[in-house]
């Protein structure tokens, strides 16, 4: 059972898998492994290298194994925001010859789709943003009214990291496929928390991260159907297949080709259970807290993620006071400095600005327990209480 | 107790709350974002750029308390950029660092610190709170460094800001302070100190005001007697007491007197003319409380780096006050604020109004 209260020495409560998961101990046995024992350059003709490729072989296998892919399909990259920024840059300088300069995507994508999207609108691309609806949901429709002949490229997230709301990705891809347009999807909020299958969206390039289900940070892939012709950005050897140029970081590949097996293994059927005390939590926060209301989609979204609204209360206050009883959670997005900026998820699905100040985001994992979340949900009405009285009453004489 | 420290990442704060961790308090620190960083299209020179951000959190992670950034753009950009862009555009002098204590600092930053049970905020001003017992009121007292003093950039605080304020090193000079930062080792012992407007690190407040300010109009300079000497690009650009970048050639140096922003004027005359005793203060806060019932003799300071001088504070009973100097004191500037002593207290203070 958590202990309340104090700041130094006591359990602490994790509720932020969707910013990052505690790496496995599978995980932190093969890096350690694999670096102490297989130092050589995968690129390398001799039993050293050879080794060394042994390992990213086993790895790409296992990711690959993870989305119903072939191998060969995988590029292995430094993580999510590398894997959006081959994906997209990428495909849209390959069709670029083509005459096609158009990009789509959505508001509610996280800012390595949506800063790359901006890059490319400087130098010339035109980019048109999908609009969502309340519940942060893309229509197909809204993508068939803006689909053009030049239409380069369709970008969409597989499951949103605020809200956790999952797209209808396989009919936004049958319309870009309708159209000659290549689609990526963004999973790396989805892939370890719900069955991925490239074949059952129907994308063409997808981005996966290691370290949102229990693999390395500075670990990530982009699946690139075999076919699809993405331009490199990272020039230099011939590694990834010309794709990705730069010795592989083999430890780290090799960590996250665990977790991939691990997800294959167990993961995804501790989804039901999380998802069972995620929204056993909601309703006794919805129930102890007045003003309070879940943003997304309650039925569509992932099984770990929970982004509640609580109504007159700053989050970057309740969040601070948060962890100074020992719990983890998080707000939309952190800037540079590491305060926080308001949600640009919250602000496309229409919601007024002082919600989208009033949200926080509880994020579950494979070592959530149920006796964690009571304890989040008994510290919450005492919190927002005090947090409500502030703006009433002057502050006690000391 | 806990107790939030305002830590700009200078030796001040950083000082200040490591003293309150000696004392024994649950010290949690909090730094404001004030500006987007995101790019980096602002840079500042020295207060709470994204390094001095990061210095707060290496003093806070060196002495093991939590150490938390708030975003405070919105409230900055509202409460002391707007205003201090305001100020110049009507011919004052602004002190933005009033506004940021009395309206970012000592009004969200306690809110937040209440919000989280916090007893006080901590800063790291030159500057004491007593409790007096026989009037039952905070007292607001001169640092004991006099050079460091920073009194005079908190004369807007009210006795429930006060109640809630610590300023653990308003003890100590500045030497002392540093001292303290070796003995503890903090990173930021050897930092020098912070001079210029945080938000104008390089200095040229008039191209600052130009750029938020789209539209302002080029006006005469003119001597006391209305004689047009020159022309100016906008009286945001001049301030009370200035004597270089006039463009005006004259025998004697001249020296800005005066702005006149309905007509766009820049009034100059020689440095006898600079000299004033008698001025109003608007929007006067008295430290207590409560104004005095009739005239008051005190020493009034008219701007930071001004020794305060023997006056006569006349209140009018409508928050304004009167006040006439024994001798005169040169460039009396709309804008400053005005702070009243007696002896090391701060009795209150009120904006110089033209």
């Amino acid at each position: 059972m958590p202990k309340a209260g104090c700041y130094h020495g006591s359990v602490r409560i994790y509720l932020d898998y969707n910013a990052t998961t505690p790496p496995l101990p599978e995980v932190i046995a093969t890096v350690g492994r694999v670096m102490a024992s297989t130092f050589g350059n995968p690129s390398s003709v001799h039993t050293f290298g050879q080794q060394a490729k042994g390992e990213l072989d086993h790895a790409r296998s296992a990711v690959a194994a993870l989305i119903g892919a072939e191998p060969s399909e995988i590029v292995f990259t430094a993580g999510g925001t590398e894997s959006d920024n081959l994906a997209i840059r990428g495909a849209a300088e390959a069709l670029e010859p083509a005459g096609r300069k158009h990009l789509v995507t959505s508001g509610i994508e996280h800012e390595a789709v949506l800063n790359t999207m901006r890059a490319l609108e400087r130098r010339g691309w035109s980019v048109t943003t999908l609009p969502v609806d309340q519940s942060g949901v893309i229509s197909p429709a809204a993508l068939e009214a803006v689909i053009r002949k030049d239409t380069a490229l369709v970008s969409v997230m597989h499951a949103n990291n605020e809200i956790g709301t999952i797209q209808p990705i396989a009919e936004l891809a049958a319309i870009a496929r309708a159209h000659g347009a290549v689609m990526h999807t963004d999973a790396v909020q989805s892939v370890g928390k719900i069955p991925v299958s490239v074949k059952a969206l129907g994308v063409d390039v997808l981005s996966l991260a290691g370290h949102k289900f229990g693999g390395p940070k500075g670990t990530g892939a982009l699946w690139i159907r075999r076919g699809v012709r993405l331009s490199a950005h990272l020039t230099g050897g011939k590694q990834e297949r010309n794709r990705r140029a730069g010795t592989e970081n083999v430890p780290a590949l090799a960590g996250l080709g665990a977790a991939a097996r691990a997800a294959i293994e167990t993961g995804l059927t501790a989804g039901l259970a999380i998802a069972a005390m995620r929204d056993r939590f909601e309703d006794s926060v919805l129930r102890s807290v007045a003003g309070t209301a879940i943003n997304g989609d309650r039925d569509r979204r992932v099984p770990n993620t929970s982004n509640i609204s609580f109504e007159g209360i700053e989050a970057e206050s309740l969040l601070i006071a948060l962890d100074l009883e020992g719990v983890a959670v998080s707000t939309g997005s952190a800037c540079s400095s590491g305060s926080l900026e308001p949600s640009h998820v919250l602000r496309a699905m229409g919601l007024s600005q002082a919600r989208g100040r009033n949200s926080l985001r509880f994020s579950l994992g494979a070592t959530s327990t149920a006796e964690e979340l009571d304890f989040v949900a008994d510290v919450l009405p005492r919190l927002t209480a005090r947090l409500r009285a502030i703006g009433r009453a002057p502050a006690a004489v000391r | 107790m806990r107790v939030v420290v305002a830590m700009s990442g200078g030796v001040d704060s950083s000082v200040a709350a490591a003293l309150l961790v000696e004392q024994g308090h649950e010290v949690v620190g909090l730094s404001m974002q004030l500006y987007d960083q995101r790019d980096g299209r602002e840079s500042f020179g020295s207060c709470c750029s994204l390094d001095d951000l990061a210095d707060a959190r290496r003093v806070a992670a060196a002495l093991d308390f939590p150490h938390y950034i708030v975003n405070f753009e919105e409230q900055f950009q509202a409460k002391v950029v707007r205003n201090f862009v305001d100020e110049y555009a009507a011919g004052r002098t602004p002190i933005p660092c009033v506004h940021c204590n009395a309206d970012l600092k000592f009004a969200h930053l306690v809110e937040r610190a209440s919000g989280l049970n916090a007893g006080a905020v901590a800063t790291g001003h030159y500057a004491r709170v007593l409790f007096d017992e026989d009037s039952r009121r905070y007292q607001l007292r001169r640092g004991a460094d006099g050079d460091k003093d920073q009194s005079y950039f908190l004369f807007s605080l009210t006795q429930d800001q006060l109640a809630h304020a610590m300023f653990p090193v308003g003890t100590l000079t500045k030497p002392e302070v540093r001292r303290h930062a070796e003995r503890l080792g903090l990173a930021v012992a050897d930092k020098p100190d912070s001079h210029e407007i945080c938000f104008i690190p390089d200095g040229k407040t008039g191209d600052f005001v130009d750029r938020h300010l789209p539209e302002h109009a080029e006006g005469d300079i003119v001597d006391s007697g209305g004689a047009v000497l020159g022309r100016h690009r906008g009286i945001h650009r001049y301030t009370v007491g200035q004597r270089k970048g006039l463009g005006v050639s004259s025998a004697a140096p001249l020296y800005v007197l005066r702005l006149e922003p309905v007509d766009q004027r820049v009034i100059v005359g020689p440095r006898e003319e600079l000299g004033q005793t008698d001025f109003r203060a608007a929007q006067v806060n008295w430290i207590s409380g409560t104004a005095p019932s009739g005239p008051i003799r005190a020493t009034a300071r008219i701007r930071h780096r001004h020794t305060d001088a023997p006056a006569t504070i006349s209140p009018d009973g409508l928050g304004t006050v009167s006040v006439r100097f024994d001798t005169p004191q040169l460039a009396i500037t709309p804008g400053q604020a005005a702070v009243f002593y007696d002896g090391d207290r701060v009795l209150g203070g009120g904006w110089i109004a033209r």
